[in-house]
């Protein structure tokens, strides 16, 4: 114990009260924010996960996950009060004609799975994903290894940070007019693919670019001192250094791509289509097909009809469901990022 | 004064009829380079200017640099050596606003700045080692095959009998023969400039370029290294930029002095340090500035 009076005993004064308010005020922000996304994060997995897990084996909703959005159908039969999905609901009524003329209460989407809306998500992550690396990769290639600073390189780099800007509806918008309409695509996967791809390319463009710049310039000079070529040198010495930066914003943008509904809603979702994706004629009809949406259904389900304690299970598992897809398309390319990098360190 | 390598000691050129003496023409060097008169010098610049953007690095140069000899340049920092070393493999042509004003620079009698030169065909003939080891971060093996894939070589019995040739020629293979699959960044500071020497060998070039390869490494990496440029002086014309100028005395056997963008003289290294014309090269070369 020191004696009291010493020379560095604490002073109060007004730098000192105003460091720890402001010390407060900074972590209260902090938990604000960590309570917020806990709240919303929780209340999505315990009610979400009511609807995809269940008590008995095997555990997990499969018809949730395996089949097609169907109403349900709720009445009372021999005193007994009955809930079934349209299909079943049908058969029940040729099985019994007495039943023939029951009064039931539908509800639209309420019964069996968002099978469809995975597999449309799915497919309009991994293709627009492709698209807008591709194109990305290309013009940050052109922008930091080959084009010369100039007036005009600045201007496309503005147009590019402005089209980062731009919210998703216009790009929907954008899609609608540009692919649907004047490309007469239709509403179609491939219409999505390509609104999606073009509202995640400034992301894309702007890291993969940081991602070039970021691999040392002495790799590029003791290649070309070689003689190789440009070229050559960019892909074999630069691009495999940068792809794991240039995979960080992939996953940013998979998150985007597979969470926005905006942009697909003019151009590739459809409400509710009977017909999985694969499930066409002609192999060029798959790229001009609407497919469903998990996005656009929790969009649907949660505004076209009416609340109740039905649709609510479709509404938590659809979004529970999206939130897990989303995590593991993520995981998969922070796994493959991270592969690549202990692979090329320097 | 500016001493300029003549041909004074050189045989001169034959007059006599072509055929009776027609030179030996160097392995590798495709028909249409014109093979050299014996004793020209390798490398040839001549009266060169050269500018970064509006400032002027390199005045009025001219100087040979005979081949198979280890040619050193130096001089204090900023006085263009790196510049004109950069010059002899167009590294220069990387960085935006270079240009050479006026003059020439002849590599077998050929101007390399000429629009019908080639510069990866330059390039892999004139090797370069740079300053700071760039070893790049593939396996050691993948490191020195990087120049022979670029030229389509696949053979995998061919690639690792150059591999192991280059490692023995920059005196690293028994360092690392049992690890030849590893990362490169896991070698020491000077064993990856070896890597790096390496790496320039194994695509036979005839010049190599190096840009002052002892800057980062310790006395005994350095002596190594010196020690591998005597080695190589037999097979290689090796120019050298260094700061170093007991480097240059110990493993040079001609040294250029450049100060200020101009080359104030240029000898055998013997004479640079022992009995230099100028009066500027002496205060150099004797610590007395730079």
């Amino acid at each position: 114990m020191n004696p009291p009076d010493h020379p560095f005993s604490p002073r109060p004064d007004g730098a000192r009260r105003l460091e720890s308010a402001v010390f407060w005020i900074f972590r209260a922000a902090a938990y604000l924010i960590l309570a917020c996304g806990a709240a919303v994060f929780l209340d999505i997995v315990v009610k979400g996960s009511a609807t995809v897990f269940q008590s008995k084996a095997p555990f997990v909703n499969t018809a949730f996950l395996t089949q097609a959005p169907e109403s349900l159908y709720v009445f009372e039969w021999e005193g007994q009060p009955r809930r079934m999905g349209d299909r079943e609901f049908r058969a029940f009524k040729e099985a019994t004609p007495a039943a023939a003329n029951v009064k039931a209460e539908s509800y639209v989407y309420s019964s069996g799975g968002i099978f469809p809306c995975i597999a449309g998500t799915v497919l309009l992550v991994v293709g627009s994903m492709t698209i807008a690396l591709f194109l990305g990769v290309c013009a940050a290639i052109y922008l930091n290894e080959y084009a010369r600073d100039g007036r005009f390189i600045r201007f496309v780099r503005l147009a590019i940070l402005n089209l980062a800007g731009v919210p998703s509806i216009v790009f929907g918008l954008f899609g609608f007019g540009m692919f649907v309409i004047f490309f007469g695509w239709n509403v179609s996967l491939l219409a999505g693919w390509f609104t999606l791809a073009f509202m995640v390319l400034p992301v894309v463009i702007t890291a993969s670019e940081e991602a070039l710049k970021a691999v040392p310039i002495g790799f590029r000079a003791g290649s070309l001192a070689l003689g190789a070529t440009k070229w050559q040198t960019i892909w074999r010495n630069v691009l495999p250094y940068a792809l794991p930066g240039i995979l960080t914003s992939s996953i940013l943008g998979i998150a985007r791509v597979a969470g926005e509904t905006a942009p697909i809603m003019f151009t590739a979702a459809y409400v509710v289509r009977d017909k999985l994706p694969w499930e066409v004629e002609r192999a060029v009809d798959f790229l001009f097909q609407g497919v469903m949406a998990l996005p656009y259904h929790i969009y649907v389900v949660s505004s076209k009809i009416p609340q109740n304690e039905f649709t609510e299970r479709v509404q938590y598992g659809t979004a529970f469901v999206f939130l897990v897809i989303v995590a593991l398309i993520a995981a998969s390319s922070i796994l493959l990022r991270n592969r690549l990098r202990a692979r090329y360190k320097w | 004064m500016v001493t300029v390598p003549s041909r004074l000691d050189s045989t001169p050129p034959a007059s006599g009829p072509a055929p009776a003496r027609r030179p030996t023409v160097v392995e590798g060097v495709p028909p249409s380079v014109p093979a050299p008169a014996a004793g020209q010098p390798l490398v040839e610049i001549e009266h060169l200017d050269f500018f970064y953007g509006a400032s002027q690095a390199l005045r009025e140069i001219t100087l040979g640099i005979e081949r198979q000899k280890v040619t050193a340049f130096i001089g204090p920092s900023g006085c263009g050596k790196s510049t004109l070393l950069r010059c002899l493999n167009r590294m220069n042509d990387l960085i935006e606003g270079t240009r050479i004003v006026r003059g020439s620079i002849r590599i077998h009698g050929v101007d390399i700045n000429q629009p019908d030169v080639d510069v990866i065909e330059l390039r892999k003939r004139v090797g370069m080692v740079f300053q700071k080891s760039n070893p790049f971060p593939k396996s050691i093996h993948e490191n020195i095959t990087y120049g022979l894939r670029l030229q389509g070589i696949r053979d995998k019995a061919k690639l690792d009998e150059i591999v192991e040739r280059s490692l023995r020629g920059a005196a690293l293979w028994d360092e690392v023969k049992d690890r030849l699959g590893e990362s490169a960044m896991g070698l020491s500071g000077g064993q990856q400039q070896r890597l790096c020497i390496a790496r320039a060998i194994a695509v036979e070039p005839e010049i190599i370029l190096m840009d002052e390869p002892c800057s980062a490494l310790d006395p005994v990496a350095t002596a190594k290294v010196e020690e591998l440029i005597q080695d190589l002086r037999s097979r290689f014309t090796i120019v050298i930029v260094t700061h170093n100028m007991q480097q240059a005395a110990r493993c040079s056997d001609r040294t250029a002095f450049f100060y200020l963008g101009k080359l104030i003289e240029y000898a055998d290294t013997r004479d640079i340090f022992t009995n230099p014309a100028n009066p500027q090269t002496e205060a150099y070369v004797s610590g007395r500035f730079g």
